[in-house]
């Protein structure tokens, strides 16, 4: 087994009594492309919160490239190449989409570059490639706040590519797409794993089933299993967490 | 955020020339009376760019930035006082005499330099915005938290001015009209003529300075920053740095506007420090269209122009007017006149009116071919 | 001992103004996340409606009941600063939820109106307006509802204002003859003159206690009290916290949540008028009264964290005590064999106004380790 690149060791997050986390252990090799599911509450936006910089465990340790990313601020971790796409498209509304991505590709991330420096022929290139790969050439000069929900779901991951970062944590990606948009979401996901490791939260099962990768299933703040598709479909717990037991259910 | 439309270069030149042939004339042609309120509110108009900044394009709203327009007025009037006081009693400024102080308090000493007021005026204020911006930000302290506490630091700045008689006079102020700068009284015509030409340029020049300001990426960072702020920071970016130097900035316009008003106005007081004093900077801005650099500056000079016409003739309906204004300016016009302006809705009022036809485009293929992006 | 329990007290009872006066304004931040800049001139309302009161309370026919005009007007300066309140929230507030700094901008606005107001309108038509409203809003409720047909709503409803506005002209024309410093618009200050039962203090261990204060702080304590008693166990006050944790929800089960709105925001206004009476004992009455007192208001909610009655609770009272331990120069008093450098700093802070500077330099330095006061919101619906 190769090095892992992320390591979430027996993290717990505590709100007030209620665990969100409880011993969570997760580890991702590079290159990787995992699926994460779960019923509602089932902690899975709360440990992006925790990789992710937002919110900081109760215990537990996050290792990324080998070392402790614990307690480091958020813009500290994105730097060091973890980006994230919230579960509600979150871009700038007031900036058009080529400002967008300008921002997103821009490095090094300090104030006098972004005031003093033109931007860089490569990165303008790079803008231009992944508005291409978003398909909103058409739109590049419009706010994003006047795209379409599933246009500025793809900006923002196409802002989350145009980081380049080597996690990338996608939450919910595909939600209020189109069943085309949701494939050719799939495909970009699919396409960037290799270069990148990337994580997708998503409740859309034939979106999961085409990503065709290994399936982690969180309930009440832990694992309950991990494995293929058809190993987890197999799954007696799984089955019992997401049909039978209703008082289980949040 | 508007999408300018390239001007014509000739349009261009013949508007700069109107607006350097009316800088050049004006002082020949208003009485000195109102070209000295005139130099003031345009002097006002870069404190507004400081406020437009802060809050119109980074969404801080302060409600102190009286205290950074203070410490620029403090800091030329601390001079002037110094440059002119060889003739009375220890070679110190005459007040002193009147609280039986004998030697200059320390930090007065530096402004005896011409040179280091010259720095003082914007330099100090945006030191202590920079210092209190850090302090509040770095908790990422923000919406109207951080309106209370600037508010309180004003509140704060103004006791401590107000109540330190034997160290910079206090309640009364600095006076500069009776100092002498060049051989001259501060007060005179000529002295004050010389003000204006000077405030209209530097008013010219912070516009194109804020402009530089929001030109290119770092402006876009500060939208991005009021729209969403953690999204700037998953996106690897520090708002608190952002936010500090912006702030810093507005408060050195605010000194340099401090410094300029003082001059035209012949005193400074911890009266700069009062809340409504500092609340008013942001309706100029508000008016003028908040995001739209012209308009700060056309609100400072408009607003106060009319507020000085309503106090003349009708003193006690101001207040009422101004109130009125801030409740209409959130209510119905968030944008602002010039963003109003800016925005499609005048075409549309024409439009329904009957007067303009509408025009059909496709946005698709007016953004084809411009890959500039203009802010 | 002595010296201490005077410091105490004194603290206690500055502390007891700026909770009274904070009250208000941290229910309305704190549930509705309104933060509400006329809330000083809500208070300098209250204030004249106990000048207002007081002068009522002269008249001939009410003189035998002089020394109890003070509990009066409690009531009509709570309900005074609540009309206005609701007529505030009615009109502009509502426009503006979910854009804070708007709506401070627009309630800053209002305040200054209300002070010009104030010194241009005679307080006599002051008053008639307020009781033309009070009847106005007052009178439907009252009607029993099967009385009143759809078809033969917008004619009561008009019968009942008109009526109302009548009332109001009436009143306001009564005091204006009647009382003459109620007929004039004045924009000097005026002085709400304590019965003689409040003048003069109470001795206990050898220290005067002043009735004032004492009053003020018995005012406090019952204002305390009764909020937390209405929004704790009351329908109306679990209602009002369900819309402040989920609105749309609340609408869902069947709450109102315009009404909810108006009960708050009136709730919070009419405890700035109950401010309002505190702050005429100590000392008089002008239209900047209540803007002197706001800034104060807003340390306490910082220092207290949102939208906790405990956190405003601490925090008023150590703001008080503290500034009664700077300000007043006391702890020289309480400790004399101080070293002289130390000594010569804390006579450097000894007036009010130094004090204010140095409590917001520790307040500041506070934030640096709670950020969020001292009893933040927690949970996962606080965004970082």
């Amino acid at each position: 087994m190769s090095k892992a690149l992320l390591e979430l060791r027996d993290i717990s997050v505590c709100f007030e009594g209620f665990y969100a986390l409880d011993n969570f252990n997760l580890s991702l090799k590079p290159g990787e492309l995992r699926a994460v599911i779960g019923p509602n509450g089932a902690g899975k936006t709360t440990f992006l919160d925790v990789i992710s910089g937002k919110i900081k465990p109760t215990s537990g340790d996050v290792i990324f490239k080998d070392k402790s990313i614990l307690g480091k601020r958020e813009h500290r971790i994105a730097r060091l190449g973890i980006g994230r796409k919230f579960q509600s498209p979150r871009v700038f509304e007031s900036l058009t989409v080529h400002q967008n991505l300008a921002l997103a590709v821009s490095k090094p991330k300090k104030p006098l570059t972004l005031l003093l420096d033109n931007q860089q022929e490569e990165q303008l290139d790079q803008i231009k490639h992944l508005i291409k790969v978003v398909n909103l050439q058409s739109q590049a000069n419009i706010l994003a706040g006047s795209l379409s929900h599933g246009q500025k779901q793809w900006l923002e991951i196409a802002m989350l590519v145009g980081q380049d970062p080597d996690l990338l944590l996608v939450d919910e990606p595909v939600a209020g797409l189109t069943d085309r948009e949701t494939d050719l979401t799939a495909d970009l996901l699919k396409s960037l794993s290799g270069d990148h490791t990337i994580l997708v939260i998503e409740h859309d099962m034939e979106f999961i089933r085409r990503l065709e990768s290994p399936i982690t299933v969180l309930h009440q703040g832990s694992v309950l299993c991990e494995g293929s598709m058809q190993e987890v479909k197999a799954n007696k717990k799984v089955i019992e967490v997401y049909l039978g037991q209703s008082e289980d259910k949040e | 955020m508007n999408i300018d439309t390239k001007r014509d270069p000739r349009i261009s030149f013949f508007i700069w020339v109107v607006i350097i042939a009316l800088i050049i004339a004006t002082p020949s042609l208003l009485p000195v009376f109102r070209l000295n309120l005139l130099g003031r509110y345009l002097s006002l108009a870069i404190v507004a760019l400081g406020v437009d900044l802060i809050w119109g394009f980074t969404g801080l709203l302060s409600l102190g930035q009286g205290v950074f327009f203070a410490l620029g007025g403090y800091s030329a009037a601390m001079y002037l006082q110094l440059n002119s006081s060889g003739s009375f009693p220890n070679g110190i400024p005459e007040f002193f005499g009147l609280y039986g102080v004998q030697k200059l308090p320390f930090f007065w000493e530096p402004f005896k330099s011409p040179i280091f007021a010259l720095i003082a005026i914007w330099a100090i204020p945006a030191l202590v915005a920079g210092c209190l911006g850090f302090l509040v930000f770095r908790n990422r302290i923000k919406g109207v938290y951080f309106s209370i506490l600037t508010q309180a630091s004003l509140l704060v700045f103004f006791n401590l001015f107000n109540g330190q008689q034997r160290l910079i006079n206090g309640t009364n102020g600095l006076k500069t009209d009776v100092t002498e700068l060049f051989g001259q009284m501060v007060g005179s015509d000529s002295i004050q003529r010389l003000f204006f030409w000077i405030t209209a340029i530097l008013v010219l020049l912070s516009w194109f300075f804020t402009k530089w300001i929001i030109r290119g990426r770092f402006g876009d960072i500060l939208i991005g920053i009021r729209d969403d702020e953690a999204r700037v920071r998953f996106a690897g970016y520090n708002p608190t740095i952002f936010k500090t130097i912006v702030f810093s900035i507005a408060g050195g316009l605010a000194g340099i506007s401090g410094a300029l008003y003082t001059i035209q106005s012949g005193i400074v007081s911890p009266q700069f420090m009062t809340v409504p004093f500092s609340i008013e900077m942001v309706i100029w801005v508000a008016v003028g269209g908040r995001g739209t650099l012209l308009g700060a500056i056309l609100g400072a000079v408009f607003i106060n122009y009319a507020k000085s016409l309503v106090s003349e003739a009708l003193p006690a309906s101001w207040m009422f007017i101004q109130g009125g204004l801030f409740i209409l300016v959130v209510t119905a016009l968030p944008e602002g006149v010039l963003g109003w302006l800016q925005s499609d809705r005048p075409k549309n009022l024409l439009i329904r009116l009957g007067i303009s036809k509408p025009i059909r485009t496709y946005p698709s293929l007016e953004a084809k071919g411009k890959d500039e992006v203009n802010s | 001992m002595q010296l201490i329990l005077e410091s105490l007290f004194n603290g206690l009872a500055i502390g007891s103004v700026l909770l009274i006066a904070a009250l208000g304004l941290a229910i309305v931040f704190g549930l509705m996340g309104v933060i509400n800049l006329a809330h000083g001139e809500l208070m300098m309302l209250g204030a004249y409606s106990t000048y207002v009161t007081q002068l009522i309370f002269k008249l001939p026919a009410l003189k035998p009941f002089y020394n109890s005009y003070i509990i009066v007007s409690l009531l009509v300066a709570f309900l005074v600063s609540s009309i206005v309140g609701i007529l505030l929230e009615k009109s502009i507030i509502r426009r503006l939820y979910g854009n804070p700094l708007e709506t401070l901008l627009a309630t800053w606005g209002v305040s200054l109106i209300l002070q010009q107001f104030v010194r241009s309108v005679p307080l006599a038509y002051g008053s008639g307006f307020i009781i033309t409203v009070f009847t106005g809003l007052i009178v439907p409720l009252i009607i029993p509802e099967h009385l009143i047909s759809n078809k033969s709503k917008r004619y009561i409803k008009s019968g009942i204002w008109s009526i109302s506005v009548l009332i109001g002209i009436l009143t306001a024309n009564y005091l204006s003859t009647t009382i003459s410093k109620l007929g004039r618009a004045s924009a000097r200050n005026v002085d709400v003159t304590a019965p003689a039962w409040m003048r003069g203090g109470i001795d206990i261990l050898g220290i005067t206690f002043p009735v004032t204060r004492l009053v003020i702080i018995v005012i406090t304590i019952i204002a305390v009290i009764s909020v937390t008693v209405f929004l704790n166990r009351s329908v109306w006050g679990m209602r009002i916290r369900a819309v402040t944790q989920n609105r749309s929800m609340s609408e869902c089960l069947g709450i109102s949540s315009e009404k909810v709105d108006i009960l708050t925001f009136g709730i919070g206004s009419g405890l700035a008028g109950i401010a309002g009476v505190a702050v005429s004992l100590l000392g008089s009455v002008g239209p900047n009264v209540g803007s002197s007192y706001i800034v104060g208001c807003f340390m306490v909610v910082v220092l207290g964290g949102v939208g906790n009655l405990l956190g405003t609770i601490i925090a008023s009272f150590s703001i008080g005590i503290m500034t009664d331990l700077i300000g007043a120069g006391r702890l020289l008093t309480i400790w004399p064999e101080m070293p002289s450098s130390l000594a010569s700093t804390v006579n450097f802070f000894a007036t009010t106004s130094m004090a204010r500077v140095l409590i917001f330099a520790l307040i500041v330095a506070f934030l640096q380790f709670r950020p969020a006061g001292l009893f933040p919101q927690k949970g996962r619906m606080v965004e970082g």
